[in-house]
């Protein structure tokens, strides 16, 4: 038969049908193993030196601020008679005299305070109460936030509209007025509620944490809850949030188990920047005096304490200064390369 | 663009009569009275001072009367600050705080713009590398860290500014620079990374190889596309700066609205928590809507929905 030479039919030799042998069946063999979602993601972030630093100083500062004050000879409220004002690595009389009689004084490695405390444990509880406060705080901010942007997305219409309206009215509310306000407001009926039976508890955790946490519930959401928001939107139109519906699944856990999980990148990466946001703003609100309840030291409540005697004492004030700066840096950046890593589309 | 227009103020409407309904029962649920604290005054006297502000009257009522008069442009006496009406004080103190705020802006506006530019030309090289780990630490640091950095160093140590007060330019200087470090961090990011995002834009490459100079293509075609995200910027910073100039105010002893605001707040000057309130909030939010629209006509490529 005459070929057409400029004919679109496919020339078949019947060599084409025979059974491919072992070496041709080699090139189809997966010779990597299949890399999962969390596989992938770790791999670029352990390959990022910028995060891995990032890590490795928020595990130190951790330790030092959740495990070493158990070990630590001082205690952050234990007033040391004669040892006011001590700089760093220096010794009170009565502990030179000490030492002198051959016994072991643990030195004060920042000094201490005017009140005669262990600058060196104060800063780790500082560091303690400020990371607790970031932790906890995000987590409030994670919960709601998920919760509320995937209920708006999953339902969308007349809800969605309605939610984000709300959303939209406390993101312009301006926050730092309405925080100094709230955590006046709230300190009355908390120290009410630690009278109450059943809630010392309040007490222990100290009033002013507490309406922190309630500030950072009320207003601190919203960022949280538009971007699982906008990430729903476009995961609720899959095959296999249409396949669970059809298979009779209710919508509560279509929305935990198929949308929230499927947006988890975004969850991590947001939740970590939230994480120096929250310690940011704790830090600025126990600065003005707002913060933790006094003995308990933070971060903020240090630096401001130390801002009187700062031109003979500027060691106090650089400390926590330097490491609530450190410590907001490393998280920053852990984010950034959790992003890198996780979630490469949201970089812009 | 008119109905969007509308929808947005009507928003913003509805965001101020929140906050200021918020603030009421929230500061009413603060314990204690304005008047208190202070030494020495009878019951009866403190009943005819309740009286003559209406504070003995339902708090439902209160919230009315007070809304109505505000509603009409009356922010009341300030119950504190005898003789002296809220706008008084605000007209007062507010100047002061616009100064630094404008000030530290403008300082963020004309530093970060270029700094974020060169950073995006000279991409990859030492100088991008530098302003981007500035960019990222100017970040992380708090406000007040800044601020006692500076006054410790420039104050105190090298005695080359005053530290206390508002009376020579020098005095502005530490505030400004405290106060505009941070939005000169996110400016110098946001205007790096849309810049690299221009410059890798057709257009650019055509402008190229029509042969237009250099110079002309930087500034008409990069700089006046890579800046608008920096022009929606610009509200939220303002926003920070009058706010966030709480701790500037107070670590700087400046007569401004933030420190009037926190010294009203722990006094329960009920009627000026309110209009400083209030004022904040509307200007704060009148900055959003203004940018948000002028945004919309400066990049005609965003839809208005």
């Amino acid at each position: 038969m005459k070929q057409n030479p400029i004919s679109f039919q496919l020339k078949l030799n019947p060599e084409d049908f025979l059974p491919a042998t072992e070496e041709e069946k080699q090139s189809q063999v997966v010779m990597r193993e299949s890399i999962s979602f969390w596989k992938d993601g770790m791999r670029r972030l352990v390959r990022n030196k910028v995060a891995m630093v990032s890590i490795v100083v928020i595990i130190v500062v951790m330790l030092f601020s959740f495990v070493v004050p158990a070990f630590y000879p001082y205690s952050y409220k234990e007033q040391m008679k004669g040892a006011n004002n001590l700089a760093p690595m220096e010794y009170s009389e009565e502990e030179q005299a000490r030492i002198e009689a051959g016994e072991k004084v643990f030195p004060h490695i920042f000094g201490t305070d005017k009140m005669g405390r262990d600058y060196a444990i104060r800063v780790m509880m500082g560091s303690r109460i400020s990371l607790v406060v970031g932790l906890i705080a995000t987590g409030i901010i994670l919960i709601i936030g998920s919760a509320y942007g995937s209920i708006a997305a999953f339902f969308g219409g007349r809800v969605d509209l309605i939610m984000m309206r709300i959303v939209d009215i406390i993101y312009t509310v301006p926050d730092i007025l309405l925080i100094v306000l709230l955590s006046f407001a709230l300190n009355a009926p908390l120290e009410n509620l630690k009278n109450a039976p059943g809630f010392a508890w309040v007490g222990v955790v100290g009033k002013n944490l507490i309406s922190i946490f309630i500030v950072f519930a009320l207003l601190y959401w919203v960022g949280m809850a538009r971007m699982v928001r906008s990430q729903v939107l476009m995961l609720k139109e899959s095959e296999y949030v249409t396949a669970a519906r059809a298979l009779g699944v209710g919508n509560g856990k279509i929305i935990k188990k198929h949308l929230l999980t499927n947006c988890i990148g975004t969850l991590i990466v947001t939740t970590t920047l939230q994480i120096p946001s929250s310690i940011f703003t704790e830090s600025f609100l126990s600065f003005l005096g707002m913060g933790v309840a006094v003995p308990l030291p933070s971060l903020g409540s240090l630096a401001s304490d130390a801002i009187n005697g700062m031109n003979t004492y500027p060691y106090l004030l650089f400390i926590p200064a330097l490491l609530i700066s450190l410590i907001i840096l490393s998280f920053n950046l852990l984010g950034d390369g959790l992003r890198d890593a996780f979630d490469p589309k949201l970089k812009n | 663009m008119l109905k969007y227009i509308a929808k947005r103020i009507g928003l913003a409407i509805v965001t101020i009569w929140a906050v200021a309904t918020i603030t009421f029962f929230l500061m009413n649920m603060v314990p204690g009275g304005p008047f208190l604290s202070e030494k020495a005054i009878s019951p009866q006297a403190t009943a005819a001072l309740e009286a003559k502000y209406g504070l003995d009257k339902p708090l439902p009522q209160q919230y009315i009367t007070y809304m109505w008069d505000a509603l009409h442009g009356d922010f009341g006496d300030s119950l504190k600050q005898r003789g002296r009406t809220v706008m008084d004080i605000i007209k007062m103190k507010f100047p002061v705080s616009a100064r630094v705020g404008g000030l530290s802006v403008l300082v963020a506006l004309l530093i970060g713009i270029p700094l974020g530019s060169i950073a995006a030309l000279k991409r990859g090289k030492f100088l991008d590398s530098l302003i981007s780990v500035v960019a990222t630490c100017g970040i992380a640091v708090p406000s007040f860290v800044i601020c006692t950095l500076l006054l410790y160093f420039l104050g105190v140590k090298l005695r080359l500014l005053p530290t206390i007060g508002l009376s020579s330019w020098k005095n502005y200087v530490m505030p400004v620079l405290a106060l505009s470090f941070y939005p000169t961090a996110y400016i110098m990011r946001l205007m790096r990374s849309s810049m690299l995002d221009v410059l890798g834009q057709d257009y650019m490459r055509t402008a190229k190889a029509k042969g237009v100079s250099g110079i002309l293509i930087l500034f008409k075609h990069a700089l006046r596309n890579a800046i608008l995200p920096v022009v929606t910027y610009v509200g939220p910073m303002l926003a920070y700066t009058v706010t966030g100039s709480f701790v500037v105010e107070k670590i700087f002893t400046i007569p401004g609205l933030g420190g009037e605001f926190i010294t009203a707040i722990s006094g329960r000057d009920y009627t000026l928590i309110m209009g400083t309130t209030i004022f904040l909030a509307t200007l704060i939010i009148v900055m959003n809507v203004i940018v948000d629209i002028v945004y919309k006509i400066v990049d005609p490529r965003i839809k208005l929905k």
